[in-house]
């Protein structure tokens, strides 16, 4: 038996989504209808099961990964709607390289496939970086202006800096991707060459820094203070420390 | 047309990645399976991520969650369109079964509300995971499924009524099977 008249006002009083009037107006009835009172409990009861029963299912790892790998070139192929060969080419000497490098590490060394597959999205990103239009958001070599312009789109504190003095001038920032997360990215001009300094927050302790080098390209990672820094060049690698030094400073 | 730069991208990352939880969730209910829940939420977030321009603030896991149902439906009339003719039935899960005696009796286990919660079509299934599970508001289920808000309250008392009566019939299957 149920009471017809006050249904769906019931539903609301026990979801809480009455009006203060119309819940009121529903107490009232509440004390002269059995059924409704009868009934309050039995929404309580069932609300209570499907809360211990766990019904809620997260969702799985493997999803999260595949959304993050399906959103990424969604997010990034516009930003270059015709691949230049060369491009492809590099990905392909890059997959080349991985290849070798997992044949040649040890399975107990496994730990550096992070930094190879780091290493590989950087110098992804950095080649991507030198097509026209793609190097900086900001454009300028004022460190208040570039801090300025990541304020409010970074999740951490990231700290301007121009070395022109060092014969690393300031060019400017931009926003990136890298492995599905955003970063920062500071730019750097040396005489011919040009270097990208990624960053992003981490929760892996610091480390001193590593060097490798990828289809011409050079890199050196790093992680400071709960933010981990990665400079790519087609500069020396002798430059490049000299550049995280400076950063360190 | 799915130009996402690296600050729209930031904005969605912030967004609405943090929901994935809550599509899967919503999307392995209405599709009564993990698999193709997974299949389905994956291919809900690309297109957000496609129509994350047309999103203007506001609540994003309604926008998602809407977004994730509306693909879920397009999916079922796809794949499995009798599902979505299914009206439940009443006269097979009379009504006078469910008291709160017999529910009490029933196995509190989850298995067997997972298997009465599946039985209620899809219309109904939805404001009760929204509600039960997501703790949405009215306005939010509203906003979600599209149906106003009176409408919002009065599925919800059928779907759990019918509730009730499902767990009654699985309990009472389970009383015949036993004798």
């Amino acid at each position: 038996m149920r009471c017809d008249f006050a249904d769906s006002l019931l539903q609301g009083y026990f979801d809480g989504e009455l009006s203060a009037p119309s819940a009121a107006e529903f107490e009232r009835h509440l004390q002269h209808c059995v059924h409704c009172a009868v009934e309050l409990v039995d929404l309580d009861l069932l609300s209570g099961r499907l809360q211990l029963a766990q019904l809620y299912e997260a969702a799985p790892a493997s999803l999260r990964k595949k959304i993050r790998a399906g959103l990424r070139p969604v997010a990034l192929t516009t930003a270059m709607p015709q691949p230049l060969l060369w491009h492809w080419l590099a990905a392909a000497a890059a997959l080349l390289l991985l290849a070798i490098a997992g044949w040649r590490v040890s399975p107990a060394l496994r730990t550096d496939d992070y930094q190879v597959e780091l290493a590989e999205e950087i110098v992804d990103a950095h080649v991507h970086s030198l097509q026209p239009g793609h190097l900086t958001g900001i454009s300028s070599n004022d460190e208040q202006a570039v801090k300025g312009w990541f304020k409010g789109k970074l999740t951490f504190a990231l700290l301007v800096r121009d070395f022109a003095n060092d014969g690393f001038a300031l060019q400017g920032g931009r926003l990136d991707v890298v492995e599905g997360r955003s970063v920062a990215v500071l730019v750097y001009a040396r005489p011919g060459h040009l270097i990208n300094v990624f960053t992003w927050p981490t929760r892996e302790r610091d480390t001193s820094p590593r060097v490798g080098s990828r289809q011409g390209y050079q890199w050196i990672d790093w992680r400071k203070g709960k933010i981990e820094f990665c400079a790519v060049s087609d500069a020396p690698t002798p430059d490049l420390q000299q550049l995280q030094r400076l950063f360190m400073e | 047309m799915n130009d996402l730069d690296p600050e729209d991208w930031l904005r969605f990352e912030q967004l609405v990645l943090p929901h994935v939880d809550n599509a899967f969730n919503l999307a392995r209910w209405l599709l009564r399976s993990r698999a193709d829940a997974e299949d389905v939420a994956q291919e809900a977030l690309l297109r957000a991520c496609r129509f994350f321009r047309g999103f203007h603030g506001g609540d994003a896991r309604a926008w998602l969650l809407q977004i994730v149902r509306n693909t879920c439906y397009s999916w079922l009339e796809k794949n499995r369109p009798r599902e979505l003719m299914v009206e439940f039935d009443e006269e097979l899960h009379p009504q006078p079964v469910a008291t709160p005696e017999s529910i009490a009796i029933a196995d509190e286990g989850r298995e067997r509300l997972s298997r009465a919660l599946e039985t209620l079509p899809p219309r109904f299934r939805e404001v009760l995971v929204l509600r039960e599970l997501e703790g949405c508001s009215y306005k939010e289920i509203a906003a979600i499924t599209s149906i106003p808000i009176g409408t919002v309250m009065s599925s919800l008392s059928r779907a759990r009524r019918q509730l009730y009566s499902a767990l009654a019939n699985s309990s009472h299957k389970e009383a015949v099977r036993e004798v």
